[in-house]
């Protein structure tokens, strides 16, 4: 299993793209909106009954579906009094015309672990109340699946992680006859998060050395540059470079322009996490 | 945090006696897979990539090829004998399919891809022995392997990590801060064109820490580039002996 570049697959009329890149370059987009303006943000909790935690988020028109199930299983050797955390995304055939029907891709797989690393390191998650007696640990399992492809899926995949986390409730643990333990679903606790630490993930574009964020699909099909910055309260939890070169000046920029656009994807979530 | 078997940082050096902006002993050769058209081996400490480099070549499935640039195709695999615990497997794992992918976003800035239309360039990267920073070792040994095949380039791609141990910013962390450090972050960095290429981090930083780090990560690859360029010129001036003689 290779990496292979993939603009074969992907591609953009070169008449749309130099349009993208023109209005960019002073400061306008395709889509009317302001450099420094994110989609509007639609987030719905409990979506789906048979999940133990979800969420839905709609960024402009791209859709993805969080679900949590919630299991026993064995914490990590190097972490014996944790619970464990298990992300994982598919981006749906119905996403967009460019997807094929598989096994999650090299973008699905980045898209699941830059989710996981904004996750695991913010304390939004209390890992240490997820351990079970007997050498078990309560397993979480999110699963972000993309409906609907119009570009930025980092973002709207964190922010439905982070509300179908809250949405999501830990089943009691209990012992059967023989003195194992197992899950109890019929009663619940509420999951140990810590709400103010929760996870904000920003991407931010480059088209001819203009930086903007949350780009559409288009716009990602005509980039110069991407990178993602998550952040927990003021601190950065985590951060991937996904595309092109930055400079020093550029990537410091792109930091303060993500920290505004933290901002909005905090006040889309306000409801869920209270 | 999880604690370490050892402290960190004690004194202002480091487990293995480092300074924090020290790096681990560099060792790089060039030219050492004689099939392949362009290798490299580079050692930072005891973690070690090899990295092979085939191509220009035909473009195989065809329809993948591209009319207007090549494609490069790269790939991250660590051996399964190369960790200190078990035996891993080689089946490619989520995490080594994510570096080949940032590996490759890390390396076409720098490559000319525009001068091989229909064409594809194959960039191997083993590693052999992991004790920290495997992919930033990786980069710089796959970027002197493209320089060795004679693939166009604008600039060399040299890769540093920096961390953070015990609330310092160090450079180039090993296994032992990788594990237990709180945070990682791996550089990739064209020093000509002072242009950072790969770009990652886990961890939880202030936005202080995060520029000191990109400072320090910059003075790492600038000294990782001093010696890359000497190891690339002694393999031209090896060519060039066995040819014109001394």
């Amino acid at each position: 299993m290779a990496s292979i570049s993939p603009y074969g697959k992907r591609f953009i009329s070169y008449l749309r793209r130099e349009q993208i890149r023109r209005l960019i370059a002073s400061k306008a987009r395709i889509d009317g909106r302001e450099v420094d303006q994110v989609r509007p943000v639609e987030v719905k909790t409990g979506i789906v009954k048979t999940a133990d935690g979800s969420a839905e988020v709609k960024l402009g028109k791209t859709h993805v579906v969080a679900g949590v199930k919630i299991g026993l299983g064995q914490p990590f050797p190097d972490a014996p009094d944790e619970g464990v955390l298990v992300v994982n995304a598919e981006v749906l055939p119905h996403a967009s015309p460019y997807t094929e029907v598989g096994p999650p891709d090299e973008f699905a797989i980045e898209l699941a672990r830059v989710v996981d690393r904004g996750l695991r390191h913010c304390g939004y998650v209390d890992f240490k109340k997820l351990s079970v007696e007997g050498g078990k640990a309560y397993v979480l399992w999110v699963d972000l699946y993309v409906i609907n492809d119009d570009g930025n899926l980092v973002d709207a995949a964190n922010l439905a992680a982070v509300a179908a986390l809250k949405n999501a409730a830990l089943p009691a643990v209990v012992k059967d006859e023989t003195g194992a333990v197992k899950l109890d679903r019929n009663s619940r606790a509420p999951m140990p998060l810590d709400l103010e630490k929760a996870p904000i993930a920003v991407s931010v574009g480059k088209i001819a050395n203009v930086l903007f964020l949350d780009p559409i699909f288009e716009e990602e099909l005509s980039l110069d540059g991407r990178i993602t910055y998550t952040f927990a309260q003021e601190r950065i939890v985590a951060i991937q470079k996904t595309l092109g070169s930055f400079t020093q000046q550029e990537l410091e920029a792109a930091l303060d322009l993500a920290w505004r656009g933290r901002e909005s994807y905090l006040a889309s979530l306000k409801e869920v996490l209270q | 945090m999880k604690k370490p078997p050892v402290p960190l940082l004690q004194n202002g050096l480091r487990a293995d006696g480092r300074a924090p902006d020290q790096m681990r002993e560099v060792q790089i050769q060039v030219g050492t897979v004689s099939n392949a058209d362009g290798s490299a081996v580079v050692s930072y400490g005891a973690t070690t990539a090899v990295a092979a480099v085939y191509g220009p070549r035909e473009m195989h499935p065809r329809h993948l090829s591209l009319p207007d640039r090549g494609v490069m195709r790269v790939r991250y695999h660590m051996a399964p004998f190369s960790t200190k615990d078990e035996r891993k497997s080689p089946t490619p794992s989520r995490r080594e399919i994510e570096i080949s992918k940032v590996l490759r976003e890390a390396l076409e800035p720098a490559v000319m891809l525009e001068q091989y239309p229909r064409s594809r360039i194959d960039v191997f990267i083993e590693i052999l022995q992991a004790d920290g920073s495997t992919r930033v070792a990786s980069l710089t040994a796959a970027s002197l392997a493209l320089a060795d095949a004679g693939i166009y380039m604008r600039d060399l791609v040299v890769g540093v990590s920096v961390g953070l141990v015990d609330g310092t910013v160090v450079l180039d962390l090993n296994g032992l801060e990788d594990n237990y450090g709180e945070g990682d972050m791996p550089v990739g960095y064209m020093p000509n064109l002072r242009r950072f290429t790969l770009l990652q981090l886990d961890g939880a930083w202030t936005r202080e820490k995060f520029l000191e780090a990109l400072g320090l990560a910059v003075k790492g690859a600038e000294y990782v580039y001093q010696v890359a360029r000497e190891a690339l010129k002694n393999r031209y001036m090896a060519i060039a002996e066995e040819i014109y003689g001394r």
